[in-house]
């Protein structure tokens, strides 16, 4: 008598390819193979659109069948462990850089890095910026001490390729991609302006590594002179205050507003 | 706290303008739990502001109440977080199940009905009942095949989970017509063993349909309009115990908020027209 | 020096909430960005497609599966002989 434990593991075998469960039939018995293919079909479509969700540049710059194909594979070895699809899925970019026929696509995983970086934004919880005067008043008592909470969805990644200008090329009325004489090294900032509008742009690094130092926990002024040649502190504070990215201010040490 | 006895239809991010817009007379709005699991940001700020308009049921895909395996306690938490934050009208769940040894198989996948399973899905209603602290619903599923050691009926099956656990029955009467056609059985047999009494609330979807060599295979699709059989059983359905909360389902290929209307309106034709039957 | 990046900090930022604030009076109201905008942009609004729907989508086709990219991706080029440069994993 097959125990309800070892039937959903032969269940899920026949899910991953394997024969239906024993005790699987059908009033017309010889059908069976074909109506389980339902659950087969489910499974794989359904997992394959959820990825498809978190990554619609990889598939537009795959095409459709290919993707199915990658999903599959990606499927198979890094299979969802709880329900939470919103959760699921941030392996593939390190995945798709493993896959030899993509090797000549070298901007692939970065382009997976911005998607799922994204996906985490469009889900981060909420926070409000700091009022201005609120903000101008911490920053001129704190001087030198002063320290930025930036918004949970600030994500910066530093990337070998132009990363972000090839996902934003694949964007409806998108500009162009690089060509090979533009080809560059790119910082990208992601991170969410209010409640949907998730902001994708190219930063100078500079500005990006001043930003990380922020969101590491550094004052301003430290975070400043860890940026290196060529930062404009005007530049990124502009950056940061236009997209409501500052939520919290302080002088190190002190109370967090 | 109850859903009103109307029309209601799934929520569709897409639909958000239209509905903030025009206010659209229908009795509530369905939600996938595992969709308002994040943290924050549009998905958070819809549901609110959809809820001060609309009685509100939130609809479980995922917990895997029919599977072998004890609940996912983590996911658990993230329902009953959700449930308090929304207190919505009804919490629905599936017959079915999804999870095994820490793999998500992402269906509604089927069970066979035996007392072993039975035990185990009373078992699991129960711990799911307690940890929300409210009483929940329980959907019958679509299938596409069947199990030779199922030795009880579906639907003594859910009369007997609902006797047991207390729980309402959410009856999904594509569901009924998908599984019956798929299983050479008589829809209105189905119907007649049915405990219509424990009936919460209905879902009606659309559903596709195959062609096998021994007749016709139906696919629980949520991608078209309610077929007019699936209408019929309806009728049917509310013309013996009057009128339910009637969710219109539609997932896959959604269309302009229109049509969902188009369809709710149907629903309400035959749920006011039954409400007229019985008043005179 | 010291007090210069101190006065510093605090004059860019003002300057920086001065331009900010004339740039974008209008941004914060909710329903101007409601609803989905461009395909593939925010496609994530609807959270991956968690439904409880079967699909008639034959995706399921045993195991045969050449991963040939015949997207977008011939349109973008690389500057040759670079990938040898990339880490694998990043």
């Amino acid at each position: 008598m097959l125990s309800h434990r070892d039937f959903a593991r032969s269940f899920r075998d026949a899910i991953n390819g394997g024969a239906a469960p024993e005790n699987a039939t059908a009033r017309q018995p010889g059908e069976t193979e074909r109506r389980f293919d339902v659950y087969r079909n489910n499974v794989a479509h359904g997992l394959s659109r959820a990825l498809a969700r978190h990554y619609p540049v990889i598939e537009r710059l795959l095409g459709d069948e290919c993707f199915k194909g990658v999903a599959r594979l990606f499927i198979d070895r890094h299979p969802p462990q709880t329900p939470l699809l919103i959760a699921w899925g941030e392996e593939f970019a390190a995945f798709l850089a493993e896959i030899e026929t993509f090797q000549s696509l070298i901007y692939l995983p970065d382009v997976a890095r911005i998607e799922w970086a994204r996906s985490r934004a469009y889900h981060s919880s909420d926070a409000q910026p700091v009022p201005p005067q609120k903000l101008q008043a911490i920053a001129q008592e704190a001087g030198e001490d002063l320290q930025l909470f930036l918004h949970p969805s600030v994500q910066v990644l530093q990337m070998l390729t132009p990363a972000g200008s090839i996902w934003v090329s694949q964007q409806p009325g998108g500009p162009p991609a690089p060509t090979a004489a533009q080809w560059a090294p790119e910082t990208v900032l992601i991170a969410r302006k209010g409640l949907d509008d998730v902001i994708t742009q190219a930063v100078p690094a500079p500005i990006g590594r001043f930003i990380s130092a922020l969101a590491y926990g550094r004052t301003v002024a430290e975070a400043q002179a860890s940026t290196g040649e060529g930062f404009e502190l005007n530049a990124a504070f502009l950056l940061l205050v236009k997209n409501a990215l500052i939520i919290g201010a302080d002088k190190k040490g002190g109370d967090t507003t | 706290m109850t859903l009103p006895r109307k029309p209601g239809l799934g929520f569709k991010p897409e639909h958000f303008p239209a509905i903030a817009e025009t206010k659209p007379n229908l009795g509530f709005f369905e939600i996938h739990a595992e969709n308002y699991m994040g943290a924050g940001g549009m998905p958070h700020a819809m549901l609110q502001r959809l809820r001060e308009d609309y009685a509100v049921s939130i609809h479980g895909v995922g917990l895997s109440i029919g599977g072998p395996d004890p609940l996912d306690r983590d996911h658990l938490a993230r329902l009953k977080t959700l449930c308090d934050r929304y207190e919505p009208e009804s919490f629905s769940e599936h017959l079915a199940w999804a999870s095994h040894g820490g793999v998500w198989m992402h269906d509604l996948l089927p069970l066979p009905y035996t007392q072993e399973t039975l035990a185990i899905v009373c078992d699991h209603i129960d711990e799911l009942q307690d940890h929300l602290g409210r009483r929940m619903l329980l959907e019958n599923p679509a299938t596409y095949v069947l199990f030779d050691n199922s030795d009880i009926p579906e639907t003594e099956f859910l009369t007997e989970i609902s006797r047991r656990t207390g729980c309402g029955l959410l009856l999904d009467v594509n569901n009924v017509f998908v599984s019956c056609v798929n299983h050479r059985q008589d829809p209105r047999a189905y119907l007649d063993a049915f405990p219509l009494a424990k009936i919460n609330e209905i879902h009606l979807a659309g559903h596709e349909e195959e062609e096998l060599p021994s007749g016709p295979l139906l696919i629980d699709s949520h991608g078209r309009e309610v077929a007019e059989p699936v209408w019929a059983l309806y009728g049917e359905i509310v013309s013996k115990i009057g009128p339910l909360p009637s969710l219109i389902e539609w997932d896959n290929d959604v269309p302009a908020f229109a049509v969902l209307m188009a369809e709710a309106e149907r629903a309400r034709s035959i749920l006011e027209g039954q409400s007229h039957a019985l008043a005179s | 020096m010291k007090t210069e990046t101190t006065l510093g900090i605090a004059a860019a930022l003002s300057c920086a909430m001065g331009i900010a604030s004339a740039a974008h009076a209008d941004d914060m109201k909710m329903e101007k960005c409601y609803g989905v905008a461009m395909a593939g942009q925010n496609d994530c609004a609807a959270g991956p497609g968690t439904t409880c729907a079967g699909t008639a989508t034959m995706d399921y086709q045993g195991n045969a599966w050449k991963l040939v990219p015949a997207g977008t991706c011939e349109t973008i080029e690389t500057p040759h002989g670079m990938g040898s440069l990339m880490p694998k994993e990043m």
